[in-house]
């Protein structure tokens, strides 16, 4: 495939990163006060998708300490996918009822 | 899957969980918004499994059965006013893998497409430093946080003379370590930089009394995001 502009993979990267930066930055602004417990277990789940660099190294066929290693984080980053998805549910039901 | 598909999933995944955070905004959404994260974190792995490098999924599905049902039955039993030391305490599960996946890294590169024993991209070595040091501290950070919280250790905090000194000579030990670890990306050097960062973490956070936990939490939060 030709490519019109060559740009460096990094430049791309950092241009992500920056945008990442203030999407973040204004979207948590506009948290109201009184969900900012939730907030904290919401941004903890989606921390978690760390399990993507984790599935990565625990799939392929030949064992390695590496192999071990992704197994570990694997589970670790599921404990946190699961929970913080689940408490957080649970946090905002009870908001629902006082409502 | 072509790479192209996946990094269009991939953004949708991201977007999701932008919509997860927005949702936060006023109660009314935030049930939905929690849903988006939900739904972008299924998109997430879901791709990554599609990937040609997933052959095995022996320990996949067992990690995932393992952790997904202990985090389920932590986040069902917990009561809510112990929140601050559950977000620490998971916090530091996150602190943890991420050591994990830069050690991975560091052994079998090619499954990230990084290069190949003893043979790492530069751009990756300093990736990979940049998220061990900080999984690390994040890592024994969120433990301490965690144990002041739960009254396991005294909640005051814990002052010496020279402790600004201290840090910021280990501050620089592990800037140096880094250095030379994307010089040369020795093992060793790589695990004594895990090992100092670990310590670093627990100096970092031990001067800070329990009631100011919750930011503490919350700094750490954006340290490993």
């Amino acid at each position: 495939m030709e490519y019109i502009f060559e740009i460096h993979p990094l430049i791309i990267a950092i241009t992500v990163f920056v945008l990442a930066v203030f999407v973040g930055y204004y979207v948590v602004w506009s948290v109201t006060p009184a969900l900012h417990t939730p907030l904290m277990s919401v941004t903890n789940a989606i921390s978690s998708v760390i399990i993507v660099g984790a599935l990565l190294a625990a799939a392929p066929l030949d064992s390695s300490i590496g192999k071990i290693f992704g197994g570990i984080a694997v589970g670790l980053a599921a404990v946190n996918i699961f929970g913080g998805f689940t408490v957080t549910q649970r946090m905002l039901s009870m908001f629902k009822k006082k409502q | 899957m072509t790479p192209n598909l996946a990094a269009i999933l991939y953004l949708i995944a991201g977007v999701c969980f932008i919509m997860a955070l927005r949702g936060l905004s006023s109660p009314g959404t935030a049930r939905r918004g929690n849903l988006y994260g939900i739904f972008g974190m299924i998109i997430a792995v879901g791709t990554t499994l599609a990937q040609p490098g997933i052959e095995d999924y022996l320990w996949i599905v067992i990690g995932i059965g393992i952790g997904g049902l202990i985090g389920t039955i932590i986040a069902l039993k917990i009561p809510m006013t112990a929140m601050p030391q559950l977000m620490a305490g998971f916090h530091s599960l996150v602190g943890l893998a991420a050591v994990l996946v830069a050690g991975a890294a560091l052994y079998i590169p090619e499954v990230f497409h990084i290069g190949t024993l003893g043979d790492i991209k530069l751009i990756s070595r300093i990736e990979m430093s940049v998220g061990v040091i900080i999984g690390a501290l994040t890592f024994t950070g969120s433990v301490v946080a965690f144990a002041k919280l739960q009254e396991l250790v005294s909640g005051a905090p814990l002052v010496f003379r020279g402790q600004h000194l201290l840090n910021l000579l280990i501050a620089l030990l592990i800037i140096g370590l880094a250095v030379l670890f994307c010089i040369d990306q020795s093992p060793t050097i790589f695990w004594i930089m895990t090992a100092v960062a670990l310590l670093f973490g627990v100096l970092m956070i031990v001067p800070i009394g329990g009631a100011d936990m919750p930011v503490v939490i919350s700094m750490l939060n954006s340290y490993s995001g």
